[in-house]
């Protein structure tokens, strides 16, 4: 049970969050013929789009509206307006995603309002969807946008049923957190199909941003769930909810469709993943198929050969909340000790990590919290590499963004499979490192003289 | 707000600046930025123009003022190197919240300036101003005058938001910033007649060092690098330097220009990127450090060094020769260095196809028809899909650009380099070159390439997207070859300036209307070349074709 603090310092220092907007303009990519807007100045977009393209290493959809000093002062309208015409002429899109900035939202930018006047203008906009988030730069961070913008995708697109009992059992909504990369979707998806269900993954980057070849150059998301396919998620039997941020997302599909949810908080470790399989198994009516069992033995087998690498390790880990709450318990179960633990915004699971503390604050934080507290492993974005590098100890990369390795979007972490790799993969970190850097030598053991006033006397005796 | 505005305002009205002085009063008041597309805008903003300039002064804290995403989403990404303080690579921001855009965040900034101060006390922090606390009125100017004052440090601030403009403009407000508040204000221990001053240059890649051993041998000292691998107190006391060499062509010509002004350093206009613009740098190097004083004796052994480097280089590429005999490059970047390395990559054999000419002026553009000769192909704006079908169609056999196009051509399975900041080679000086046929060679001849041209074998390749992006373009010429009046309109819709968004058609619609007969005429009637100016070279050639040619009957159709 931890203590949750905020940071308190006027200056944060190496940032660990990123920005609302580019979280909702990453959902907006899981959809097909998507095209993300950000409604703020031309920079808001670009850092934006350079991240996501540095971290996928693939051409990326994502728009501005361009406002410059003067339309901030009298509001984006025009703007907001140009920017869909234009995207609409221009990139044919199916959808257009629009998210707020902090200057967009500090003029008060009515955007709602404008959607509402654009589409009686042009009528070949009445019914196109358009789906606006608010999502000001300066509250929340990454996490929260993908939250808000699912949620919204759900209140906004999703076709409430004219009759509830035509509900297909076998269809299963799946609303995956921003913490699952595409080859987690793709895991999750062959999970699922394996129990005989049908599952629409909303959002979807597995279609998108998996960097697989376009059947045609388009210029928006070159896959993803399509609107249509969204339309009818209210005739599914069930939505699994995954990582605590999609609970909004779940209720508000609830709510409007009457489909019931089952949030799982995590999908990374032994447990959580018998639950889950558990509960597919149930909802099918089907029994859990061979190839999990042996898949369990597997990870099972994989904790026994690394807890000898990952016990008593101390964990130092920045990460956004599910993704810090997922990884940091699982190797807690491995017998590591969360020992600092510092994330970007609020949430419930906070108080459950396995820590004493977790820190509200900055990659700052976390490497005087390592230092200070002896920490032997450090795990987070990309961004933490200075740290690792100054501290010296094994550094694991996980999170958006990751821009200095390959296979971003292709990193496991769900699933027996994906725990059991994961598990692979940091254990040998430590065991390289301990190569590189611990070996015992003559002098491992021998007491230093500090603290040896006699030992030295001792060494005349010879 | 006022005094930025002004600052822009002269920053637009720039002397030094070719393309602006062919401008008329009127149209410098614009500006040289061009109007940004909603919906069709690429590039980054003022902010992250300042930031590019600034960020490679390696011993300075970058504090950035403003909420999360300006710092958060783009820090530590570049790749710039410096040769000792790393302090330029951690990110600072105020990331302000709600509370501060409700009562200001002036506090939080100061607070945040002292905090830096004491835990890394840097010889001087950089303050960022963003469009948030620019709107409401955060006086970042006077925070960090007062914190100057109680400090006794200098906190600069560089005042470029990103709403009041793209990123050249960013770059040129990062040079007032040096020239108000950095630049004269410390002296150095000791000058030397070969103190040179290098603007405009990033180190990115470390690129730098690749010409650096050069000049140590020539005995003249970088006295100091605006930004590349720069210490504060060097571009502190850079207006005691002998002369200066401007890089990054536009970028910071202001800062160039004001320093000739004010100091009396004279500068050239220069590249390190091919071999003849590198022995043409370090002839104007030393001749503007001979007129400066120092020794004649400099320009014999610069002219030893010169031939030495360019034996040296120039066999270096000689094995690559047989190699690249025949090959095709397809050279696609924002121009500045479109040009300089071309005629490298031709000594070495390869013929090019095309060139780029987006960010380049007319002037540029001249240069390449002059290296070029008749064979220049000129592409300004192709589509992902024209890319593709240039590719495939064999006429290029590799592509150099900027990482942005990487994904067309990669996924078109043809080899690629990146050209442009983000590389992780660096390909200045003599050796720079030498490197970048390396890299071409290794590209062009990786097996890999084998393997993935073949489709899967259950592919029906009739099928695959190739075919169909082939077929679709050839299904479309098709249609406009029996369709004459489609073909008109194809041809007449082509972009011809891109900030207005004019196309031919409307340009030719109103030569014949009008009668017109200059640039400036068809400017007044279609708003074309009213903006940025970089497709006047396009507007002359239509006057020119059009002056050729009478209009045809089915032009009035189309109408």
């Amino acid at each position: 049970m931890a203590k949750v603090t905020v940071g308190k310092k006027a200056c944060a220092v190496n940032p660990l969050k990123m920005s609302q907007p580019i979280g909702g303009a990453f959902a907006f990519m899981g959809l097909r013929g998507s095209m993300p807007l950000l409604h703020g100045s031309q920079g808001c977009t670009s850092f934006g789009l350079t991240l996501f393209v540095r971290h996928f290493k693939e051409a990326v959809p994502l728009q501005t509206t361009a406002m410059s000093e003067v339309a901030t002062v009298l509001g984006g309208y025009e703007n907001v307006e140009q920017a869909i015409l234009n995207i609409h002429k221009r990139t044919k899109p199916e959808i257009i995603g629009i998210c707020s900035t902090g200057v967009t939202e500090t003029k008060g930018d009515d955007v709602e309002g404008y959607i509402k006047t654009i589409r009686q203008k042009h009528p070949e906009l009445a019914t196109f969807p358009l789906v606006y988030v608010s999502t000001p730069d300066f509250k929340d961070a990454f996490q929260d946008g993908w939250e808000k913008t699912v949620a919204r995708m759900v209140e906004v697109l999703v076709d409430a049923p004219m009759n509830a009992a035509r509900r297909d059992p076998k269809r299963v909504n799946v609303l995956p957190g921003c913490h699952l990369t595409p080859g987690d979707l793709d895991e999750l998806r062959n999970i699922i199909e394996d129990f005989g269900l049908e599952p629409s993954f909303l959002p979807d980057l597995a279609g998108s941003l998996d960097g697989h070849l376009p059947d045609e150059f388009v210029p928006t998301t070159i896959g993803g769930i399509g609107v249509e396919e969204i339309a009818t998620m209210g005739q599914a039997g069930w939505t699994i909810a995954i990582g605590a941020q999609m609970r909004r997302a779940a209720e508000a599909m609830e709510t409007r469709t009457g489909v019931p949810f089952r949030l799982f908080e995590r999908l990374c470790g032994l447990i959580p993943n018998d639950e889950f399989l558990v509960f597919l198994s149930e909802i099918s009516g089907r029994p859990v198929p061979l190839k999990y069992r042996r898949l369990r033995g597997q990870l099972a087998d994989a904790m026994l050969d690394a807890h000898f690498h990952l016990g008593g390790r101390k964990l130092a880990i920045g990460a956004e909340p599910d993704l810090l709450f997922d990884l940091s318990s699982m190797l807690h179960e491995m017998g590591a000790k969360v020992t600092a633990a510092v994330t970007t915004t609020q949430s419930p699971v906070l108080e459950r990590i396995m820590a004493e503390e977790v820190l509200i604050g900055d990659l700052e934080d976390l490497e005087n919290l390592a230092r200070e507290r002896g920490c032997n492993l450090l795990i987070s974005h990309s961004h933490g590499r200075q740290a690792a590098e100054r501290l010296q100890i094994p550094f694991y990369r996980a999170g958006f963004p990751m821009f200095d390795r390959l296979g971003a979007g292709h990193q496991l972490s769900v699933g027996y499979r994906g725990t059991r790799d994961l598990i692979f993969d940091i254990a040998n970190l430590i065991i390289a490192d301990h190569e590189d850097n611990h070996q015992a030598t003559p002098d491992t053991w021998r007491i230093a003289e500090a603290d040896t006033p006699v030992a030295i006397d001792a060494g005349t005796m010879h | 707000m006022s005094s930025l505005s002004a600052t822009i305002q002269e920053v637009f009205n720039e002397p030094g600046c070719g393309k602006n002085a062919n401008k008329t009063e009127a149209e410098r008041k614009k500006g040289c930025t061009k109007q940004l597309q909603p919906g069709g805008a690429a590039g980054g903003c003022a902010f992250d123009g300042a930031k590019i300039a600034l960020q490679p002064l390696t011993d300075v804290a970058h504090l950035v003022h403003g909420p999360i995403a300006c710092e958060g989403n783009s820090w530590d990404n570049r790749g710039a190197r410096s040769s000792g303080s790393n302090i330029w690579r951690t990110g600072f921001t105020t990331d302000i919240n709600e509370t501060d855009i409700v009562f200001g965040g002036e506090k939080r900034l100061y607070k945040a300036v002292k905090e830096i101060i004491e835990k890394y006390d840097p010889p001087a922090i950089f303050v960022y101003q963003t469009c948030v606390p620019a709107m409401i009125g955060d006086d970042i100017n006077a925070v960090c005058k007062a914190a100057s004052a109680k400090f006794g440090k200098p906190v600069i601030p560089v005042n470029a938001p990103g709403f009041v403009g793209p990123k050249n403009l960013g770059n040129k407000l990062a040079g007032e910033a040096l020239l108000d508040h950095v630049i004269g204000t410390q002296e150095p221990d000791f000058t030397t007649p070969y103190d040179l001053n290098i603007i405009g240059e990033y180190n990115l890649s470390g690129e730098l060092w690749q010409v650096k051993p050069l000049l140590d041998e020539l005995g003249i000292r970088i006295f100091s690098c605006i930004s590349g691998d720069g210490k504060y107190r060097e571009v502190a006391y850079s207006h005691r330097a002998k002369a200066a060499m401007m890089v990054c062509s536009k970028a910071m010509i202001n800062v160039a220009r004001k320093m000739e002004e004010r100091y009396g350093i004279p500068f050239f206009e220069g590249s390190f990127y091919g071999i003849q613009d590198s022995s043409d740098s370090l002839r104007e190097i030393a001749r503007l450090l001979i007129e400066r004083g120092a020794p004649d004796e400099l320009m014999a052994r610069t002219e030893a060094v010169i031939a030495r480097e360019e034996a040296k280089s120039w066999a270096s590429i000689e094995p690559y020769k047989p190699r690249f005999a025949g090959k095709k490059v397809l050279l696609i970047t924002g121009g500045v260095k479109s040009w300089s390395v071309v005629a490298a990559l031709q000594e070495a054999g390869l013929e090019m196809v095309g060139t780029s000419v987006k960010k380049s002026t007319k002037e540029d553009k001249e240069r390449i028809k002059e290296l070029m000769g008749q064979d220049a192909h000129m592409i300004d704006d192709m589509t992902p899909r024209e890319m593709y079908k240039m590719l495939k169609d064999a006429k290029a056999d590799i592509m150099l650009s900027g990482g942005k196009s990487q994904f067309v051509a990669l996924k078109a399975a043809m080899p690629w380099l990146d050209i442009n900041q983000e590389r992780s080679h660096a390909y200045m000086g003599y050796v720079g070159m030498a490197k970048l046929m390396e890299e071409i060679d290794k590209a062009l001849f990786n097996p890999v390439w084998e393997q993935l041209r073949q489709p899967a074998p259950w592919e029906n390749t009739a099928k695959n997207w190739q075919a169909k992006a082939t077929a679709q373009m050839e299904a479309e010429a098709a249609q406009l070859g029996v369709d004459p009046v489609a073909a008109e309109a194809a041809r007449r819709a082509r972009k011809i300036c891109y900030c207005k968004m004019v196309d031919l058609g409307a340009i030719e619609d109103a030569i014949r209307a009008h009668a017109l007969t200059t640039v400036d005429e068809i400017k007044e009637r279609t708003t074309a070349s009213s903006n940025c100016g970089s497709c006047k070279g396009r507007i002359e050639d239509v006057l020119a074709a059009s002056a050729a040619s009478a209009p045809a009957p089915v032009l009035q159709a189309a109408e």
